[in-house]
């Protein structure tokens, strides 16, 4: 039985960067070039039948490894180890690029019920990647939230515009160098 | 004007201000979580039918006290500056919860901190949420400034913003 990531690969082998399972998560790197095409694969091919966009997001790498990982769970005093049939070792393979932001879609295919991730590098000069909307109708709110909070276009998209900040808010406020405290009120004074 | 007629109004005020205590109509401001807390306090248990304010009323126009229950971002304070603005005089603000009294945790580009910086606030409860005695606690505060306003025919000075304790 070939894995998700190997149908994706063989389809699309100039477009996967690289890729990476965890316990049945499988995770493909695209370029962003080819993720209009694989996505209109592993949603029409019938093995794959992926018709259920689950989540599309992004992460801000810039403030990555450059300061401490917040300890939530050592300040409990709870002490916090994998049990003996997981290897102990860090699954996560690190940022997928060296790219500012990454944008994250899961798939889940509810004919097969399986799911895949595609994370899409995108760097900081040009964030802007294609729009799913015209192949699931559901990613138009997600890529307007990520429009919103990351500041990444879509290109395509037929209404992007904020949808949880309002109009006159300036900058997007989960890049890691908006500043916590930077107060925008619509009314009232800033404090 | 004669003594006794003096003597006729201010006991007249005072008791128009009787009746108003015990007949508060609240208009529920609910965002978030605080607002379980408040039903809870609504509900038979703690029953805020015994103070005479059970009718909550969702039209600001019919409201005597605004009860702002739970956080209020920068994107609602319009709406809620607004419904305070539709309120027929007489009209208080109820804080309820930190995130109303000063933003509570929240320290973040979306919170107001606090809706005294944009609302006059006249009774603070403050809890995340607060127990439904404080609530009945911060009501009854309440009823004695609509007494006290009554009374003396001057509203009471707002209720001092509650610091943040020095641990
Ligand atoms: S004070 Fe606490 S319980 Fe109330 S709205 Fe804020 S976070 Fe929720």
């Amino acid at each position: 039985m070939t894995t998700l990531i190997e149908r994706v690969a063989s389809r699309f082998p100039d477009a996967v960067a690289s890729s990476h399972a965890w316990r049945g998560d499988e995770t493909v790197v695209l370029r962003r070039e080819g993720l209009i095409e694989a996505a209109r694969f592993v949603k029409e091919d019938p093995d794959l039948a992926m018709n259920f966009l689950m989540d599309l997001s992004a992460v801000d790498y810039s403030a990555f490894g450059k300061g401490p990982a917040p300890a939530f769970f050592s300040s409990s005093g709870v002490a916090v180890r994998p049990t003996p049939n997981i290897p102990d070792e860090d699954p996560w393979p690190g940022p997928p690029s060296s790219e500012r932001f990454a944008v994250v879609y899961h798939f889940f295919s509810t004919t097969h019920k399986h799911r895949l991730r595609f994370v899409v590098p995108v760097g900081e000069d040009e964030p802007e990647v294609d729009s799913l909307v015209t192949l699931w109708p559901g990613a138009n709110w997600l890529e307007r939230e990520v429009w919103d909070l990351f500041g990444i276009r879509f290109k395509g998209h037929p209404d992007l515009r904020r949808i949880l900040m309002y109009e006159e808010f300036e900058g997007h406020p989960l890049r890691k160098d908006y500043p916590v405290n930077k107060r925008q009120p619509l009314i009232g004074p800033v404090n | 004007m004669p003594e006794h007629a003096s003597f006729l109004t201010s006991r007249l005020n005072e008791a128009l201000g009787w009746a108003r205590k015990y007949s508060i109509f609240q208009y529920p401001f609910v965002t978030a979580c605080c607002g379980m807390e408040y039903m809870a306090t609504a509900c038979s248990h703690y029953d805020v039918d015994r103070f005479g304010a059970g009718f909550p009323r969702f039209s600001p126009r019919q409201a005597d006290v605004l009860f702002v229950v739970g956080t209020i971002s920068h994107k609602m304070a319009p709406v809620l500056k607004r419904i305070h603005d539709q309120m027929a005089e007489p009209k208080w603000v109820v804080a309820f919860g930190v995130c109303t009294c000063t933003g509570g945790f929240y320290d973040n580009y979306a919170t107001v901190m606090g809706i005294d910086t944009i609302l006059p606030v006249d009774v603070y409860i403050p809890g995340c949420p607060p127990r439904p005695e404080m609530v009945l606690d911060g009501l009854m505060k309440l009823q004695d400034k609509i007494h006290e306003e009554h009374r003396t025919g001057e509203r009471p000075a707002p209720e001092e913003r509650p610091e943040t304790l020095d641990a």
